[in-house]
């Protein structure tokens, strides 16, 4: 009755592609955007900042990133946990600087001292040296298809990991093998450090979110994203109506790794503070991020949030039902929601392939109608 | 010979063994993707999953009793007998041909004509289903399996090649657990062929693997044929996890050997059983060599992590259908 789009006449080709072409959903959309930025910050305790709402938005910055490169483009990545491994380390280096050799007039190299960068630019050049990575990683892609990418972005996984491991020049040489987040301010307020406050770092965060969600919605509604669905849905036949695999792949792996860099890099500097590579960025986060595309709906931007939603509430509701209601063991709780993830990835492959975006297309085609169904 | 190139042989065999266990997960591997197109991930979970009801069997240990002890308050633990080796192997075999079941009713069946990276992700889906349940029914703690084989450096072979080298030089060592599954492997892979070759369900098997319209066609049952390639592929699994849980103890750490696996499919192909094995005995020697010539003096050691996964990817670069795979003729 309310929700319907009788009586929307466009009279340019703007208005008629534009990101919400009904009324209701624009503003409803602009609604949700002024509730997160004006209304969460002053509302939003310590608890559910650490626990839901900062997991939730560098998760759903990591899903879309994924879902650009496996559900826009068709390459399945196991590989994710590297990449954000990629992101989180440089954003150290670029937060702490590092020394740069530049060939000098005579030929020799000559050292430069980096300074320290902004953190918000040291994120996002995080983000842009993971994409380099992942061009790199995502050469063979033009070679190999299918299950045998996948399992050759574990290459990278494993790779990734080792390396951040081994070479003591990434994590500054510290006895522990962890980066640690120095005290780092925007507007001169902390974001990263001890000593943060739990609306600052959320609204870091949702910065982020807002940018790249929005970038990420319309690159994919454009020439760019029409290219990777025609690679994905049948790539020779892409390539003989004239998209360019090499670039549709290789872009798609590019910026795939800037969002799953940006998201690796927030994840240890505002989320965790520090991190050990082989704890955080492992094969486990991965599955994680796969799963959450997969559960959310895969080639779906508002998939990726719900993904990411749904696979940060439910272990923390599990948590509280288990261990805090009925008091069970936490390594029970824990295998018990290694079961039900398990069981729900199968049931929404069964019933819902596409994920919860479609569930939610599907009630809103319902709303049109209702309450008058014909 | 020098002290160094025996040493240097010494690795390439115990790559070769490690090779023969890479192996044994991978076969389960092709089996599925050969008869369903299904790529199985949840592969290593499988042998980890048979690995504990093998030693919770052979234990009396009772099923979910922590779960039990959590929602009723009980102190359950054990049944308080232990059953013979033989009799917890086959109640094991049993354990797992029930699963086969289950997961044709309840997952494959309703997942026919999907994508096949649809059903990849329901196996994945599977893994952790497995992961969570093997732990639920069996408890997390790392068990001991002991299965009768004997571990430890072959003293024989280690005197008896003692004197080759001269002085700086001891021996071969090689474990005797790794001879055991070296020759379990060979006997396994022999039957295996002979079952797919010479039998009427091995015949029904292969003509599954070229054709599922044609085979369902001439009348043979898919949904028969799948429950007894995923019961053959537990077996396999229940093979790998007693050899590996002999080996190092049942632990999670099991089922990563199935990440293990997957290079040595891409190297073999994915539809080929010789291949498995040579793409495991390849990845097996390939890596130990890695390690000792260039890994540990040059990079810093445990190089075993990637090189596996680096290999087959440059490998793949020049020949994406792997060593033995089936030639990919795509069409618009």
């Amino acid at each position: 009755m309310f929700y319907r789009e009788v009586g929307e006449f466009k009279s340019s080709y703007k208005e008629d592609s534009q990101t919400f072409p009904i009324t209701l959903d624009r503003y409803a959309y602009y609604v949700l955007l002024a509730i997160a930025v004006l209304v969460m910050p002053f509302i939003l305790n310590d608890y559910w900042v650490k626990a839901v709402v900062l997991p939730f938005l560098i998760y759903s910055i990591a899903a879309m990133g994924l879902n650009i490169l496996t559900g826009y483009c068709g390459q399945v990545s196991l590989g994710s946990g590297g990449f954000m491994a990629v992101g989180a380390y440089s954003c150290y280096k670029f937060m702490t600087g590092f020394d740069v050799y530049l060939p000098g007039e005579a030929g020799e190299w000559v050292r430069y001292a980096l300074p320290p960068i902004n953190v918000f630019f040291s994120v996002l050049l995080g983000g842009v040296t993971t994409a380099f990575v992942g061009v790199l990683f995502g050469l063979p892609s033009l070679r190999i298809k299918g299950f045998y990418l996948a399992v050759a972005t574990l290459a990278a996984q494993f790779f990734l990991v080792w390396l951040f491991n081994k070479w003591e020049w990434a994590f500054n040489y510290s006895a522990s093998g962890q980066i640690t987040a120095p005290e780092r301010a925007v507007f001169g307020i902390n974001v990263t450090g001890p000593s943060t406050s739990a609306a600052a770092t959320y609204l870091f965060c949702l910065a982020f979110v807002i940018l790249l969600a929005l970038v990420a919605r319309n690159l994919t509604r454009g020439r760019l994203g029409r290219s990777w669905m025609a690679i994905r849905d049948m790539d020779i036949a892409a390539e003989i109506i004239g998209v360019n695999p090499l670039k549709a792949k290789l872009t798609a792996f590019g910026i795939s790794s800037f969002y799953i860099g940006v998201a690796g890099a927030l994840l240890f500097a505002v989320y965790l503070g520090a991190a050990e590579v082989g704890e955080v960025f492992g094969i486990q986060k991965s599955f994680l991020v796969l799963f959450m595309i997969i559960i959310g709906g895969l080639g779906s931007v508002l998939g990726s949030f719900l993904g990411a939603a749904f696979m940060v509430l439910l272990p923390v509701l599990l948590k509280n039902v288990l261990v805090g209601q009925l008091g069970w063991a936490t390594d029970i709780a824990a295998h018990l929601e290694f079961v039900i993830v398990g069981a729900l990835i199968i049931l929404f492959l069964i019933v819902e392939p596409h994920g919860l975006a479609r569930l939610w297309s599907t009630i809103k085609n319902k709303l049109r109608l209702w309450p008058f169904p014909h | 010979m020098s002290a160094d190139f025996l040493y240097g042989v010494e690795v390439v065999l115990n790559g070769l063994m490690a090779g023969v266990m890479y192996s044994l997960v991978a076969l389960g591997f092709v089996l599925i993707f050969k008869a369903s197109g299904v790529f199985n991930y949840s592969q290593g979970v499988m042998a980890l999953f048979a690995a504990q009801t093998l030693v919770g069997l052979q234990q009396g240990q009772m099923p979910f009793s922590h779960l039990i002890n959590a929602v009723f308050g009980t102190s359950l633990h054990n049944f308080g007998w232990t059953l013979p080796t033989p009799v917890a192997i086959l109640l094991s075999i049993g354990v797992m041909i029930l699963f086969a079941i289950a997961v044709e009713k309840l997952v494959l069946k309703h997942l026919v004509n999907q994508e096949p990276i649809i059903l990849f992700m329901a196996t994945i889906g599977l893994a952790y289903f497995m992961e969570g349940f093997g732990e639920l029914m069996w408890g997390s703690e790392i068990k001991r399996l002991d299965v009768g084989i004997p571990q430890g450096g072959n003293a024989w072979i280690e005197s008896a090649t003692a004197g080759w080298g001269g002085d700086n030089f001891y021996g071969f060592y090689i474990d005797t657990l790794d001879i055991y599954a070296t020759v379990i492997a060979i006997v396994l892979v022999a039957c295996l062929v002979v079952f797919s070759q010479y039998t009427r369900m091995g015949r029904a098997l292969r003509a599954v693997a070229d054709d599922h319209q044609a085979a369902l066609s001439v009348g043979i049952s898919l949904r028969t044929i799948w429950i007894i390639v995923w019961s053959i592929a537990g077996f396999v699994a229940l093979v790998a996890g007693t050899l590996w849980g002999a080996k190092s103890g049942v632990q999670f750490s099991l089922s990563l050997i199935a990440l293990k696996a997957l290079p040595v499919l891409m190297l073999g192909g994915f539809t080929s059983i010789p291949g498995a094995v040579v793409g495991g005995l390849i990845i097996g020697v390939g890596e130990k060599l890695f390690e000792y010539l260039i890994g540990a003096p040059f990079l810093g050691g445990a190089t075993e992590n990637w090189f596996a996964y680096m290999l087959a990817l440059v490998f793949l670069v020049f020949r994406p259908q792997g060593l033995f795979g089936e030639k990919i003729i795509e069409r618009v």
